[in-house]
């Protein structure tokens, strides 16, 4: 009988020492917060050769605000972010609040979030309608990748196996923006479906995305264009007249249409399909009511 | 590898932890500290909460050889050398306890309330305990012992 080998646990204190623990051995796992590595290990499927603890390096555990941005270091727990970013980022703390429950959110990041590349996180529709970058550092040198670039399959993206995420670049707000949730019960729930919306009015922009609802995170694009095609050609960016209810209903579908949902043990695919546009037509429009009452977060989570 | 932590105040050196032992099993089968309970092994159940650092954790989720260098309190340390904490008096007048496979993170989630939010509300009792399930459903006592666990914190701080 074959005894697994022993897992190393290496605890740098300098990104440096981490980047060439990550870059020495195939396979060695980042771990922040552990809500996704350690139910991996406990499942006892993998079996790394090494892990590299993060929650050492002071660089990561920091956010600050520069140039429009705020760069989320990528050992910030959500307790942070939903508390402390609700101002400049009021979607992603709005997301940050729904996930898992408080020991949960006091140990889980944004860093884990992108690493793991779960369909069904939380942050990762925020993420998409917020335009925000991911920036990874390896010992090879330090790159940024706009989110809409970065998820590539069921738990994949295109870090490479010796990268980090060191940071998410998430332009701080200039319009409403909003998260809503389907899952079965209103607490400790992983999303069945999600849909984010955030307003740049600016840029007469609408940025959108959409969880657990294909085989990644996804922006629906179609629908994106559309609603921007109606707010400009009827001037409701200036007016902030009411947006027509054949535009939330069309903004719905189209949303629907973007998903390619899968059968699973939190829904099917119909019921995602059909929940994917009931949440995007609500969460358009709510973000487009508090732009009307000049208003700039909608909270919203239902079960 | 090596480990030394504090656990409760006391401080512990243990050898030959494992890369892959979580912090739940360590406090359990090395230091004998069997409270915090091991249930899900997935962060739904909350019965091993504990705190790391000042921060309620669930101790399944945490990697050993994180805890190295840091403080832990276990529901071991609450109660004091003149008895039990408020928060445990609170549980045990309201009978919030049924098997008592929860109650522990139930305690601890509780206690960690109470440093953050004195006077917690409805909602915010909720969110704190929405991560601590009770399979007896004893939830309404729970919430009960909440309520009197904060009038009496707040009671005793406002003492002279």
């Amino acid at each position: 009988m074959s005894r697994p080998a022993a897992m190393d646990f290496l605890l740098p204190d300098r990104l440096d020492e981490a980047l060439h623990a990550m870059a020495a051995r195939e396979g060695t796992v980042p771990v922040a917060g552990g809500t996704d590595v350690m139910v991996r290990l406990a499942r006892g499927r993998e079996r790394p050769p090494a892990a590299v603890d993060l929650t050492r390096i002071p660089g990561l555990a920091r956010w600050e605000r520069s140039a429009g941005r705020v760069r989320i270091g990528a050992t910030v727990p959500y307790t942070r972010i939903a508390g402390e970013l609700a101002g400049p980022l009021p979607g992603l703390a709005v997301a940050a609040r729904t996930v898992g429950s408080r020991q949960i959110r006091n140990r889980g990041t944004v860093g884990g979030a992108l690493g793991t590349a779960s369909a069904g996180g939380d942050v990762h529709p925020v993420l998409l309608a917020c335009d925000a970058e991911v920036e990874l550092v390896s010992a090879r040198g330090t790159r940024r990748v706009p989110v809409r670039e970065f998820y590539t399959g069921p738990g994949r993206t295109v870090r490479a196996p010796d990268e980090l995420v060191r940071a998410v670049l998430v332009p701080e707000a200039e319009g409403p923006q909003s998260y809503a949730k389907a899952g079965r019960r209103g607490a400790l729930v992983v999303a069945t479906c999600s849909f984010a919306v955030a307003l740049r009015p600016s840029r007469g922009r609408v940025g959108t995305g959409i969880g657990a609802a294909a085989d990644r995170p996804l922006p629906a694009c179609e629908a994106e264009r559309f609603v921007a095609g109606e707010l400009a050609e009827r001037r409701l960016w200036r007016s902030r007249g009411p947006l027509p209810d054949s535009v939330l209903t069309r903004f719905g579908e189209l949303a629907a249409a973007a998903a390619s949902p899968a059968d699973d043990v939190r829904g099917s695919s119909a019921y995602r399909r059909h929940a994917v546009a009931v949440l995007a037509r609500r969460a358009l429009g709510w973000v487009w009511d508090d732009y009307r009452a000049d208003r700039t977060a909608k909270e919203a989570a239902c079960a | 590898m090596r480990l030394t932590l504090t656990v409760n105040g006391e401080p512990y050196d243990i050898d030959g932890v494992a890369g892959t032992e979580s912090l739940l099993s360590v406090l359990r089968l090395r230091l004998g500290l069997s409270g915090a309970k091991n249930a899900c092994e997935q962060g739904q159940c909350g019965s091993c909460s504990v705190h790391l650092d000042g921060v309620l954790v669930c101790a399944c989720l945490v990697p050993a050889p994180q805890a190295h260098g840091r403080s832990v309190e276990t529901v071991e340390g609450l109660a004091g050398e003149d008895g039990p904490h408020p928060v445990q008096e609170a549980f045990l007048a309201c009978g919030a306890v049924q098997c008592g496979f929860c109650t522990p993170g139930m305690l601890k989630a509780t206690e960690d309330l109470l440093r953050r939010c004195p006077d917690p509300g409805e909602a915010e009792i909720k969110d704190a305990l929405a991560g601590n399930l009770c399979r007896c459903t004893g939830y309404r006592h729970i919430l009960d012992a909440v309520r009197m666990a904060a009038d009496r914190t707040r009671a005793l701080e406002a003492r002279p």
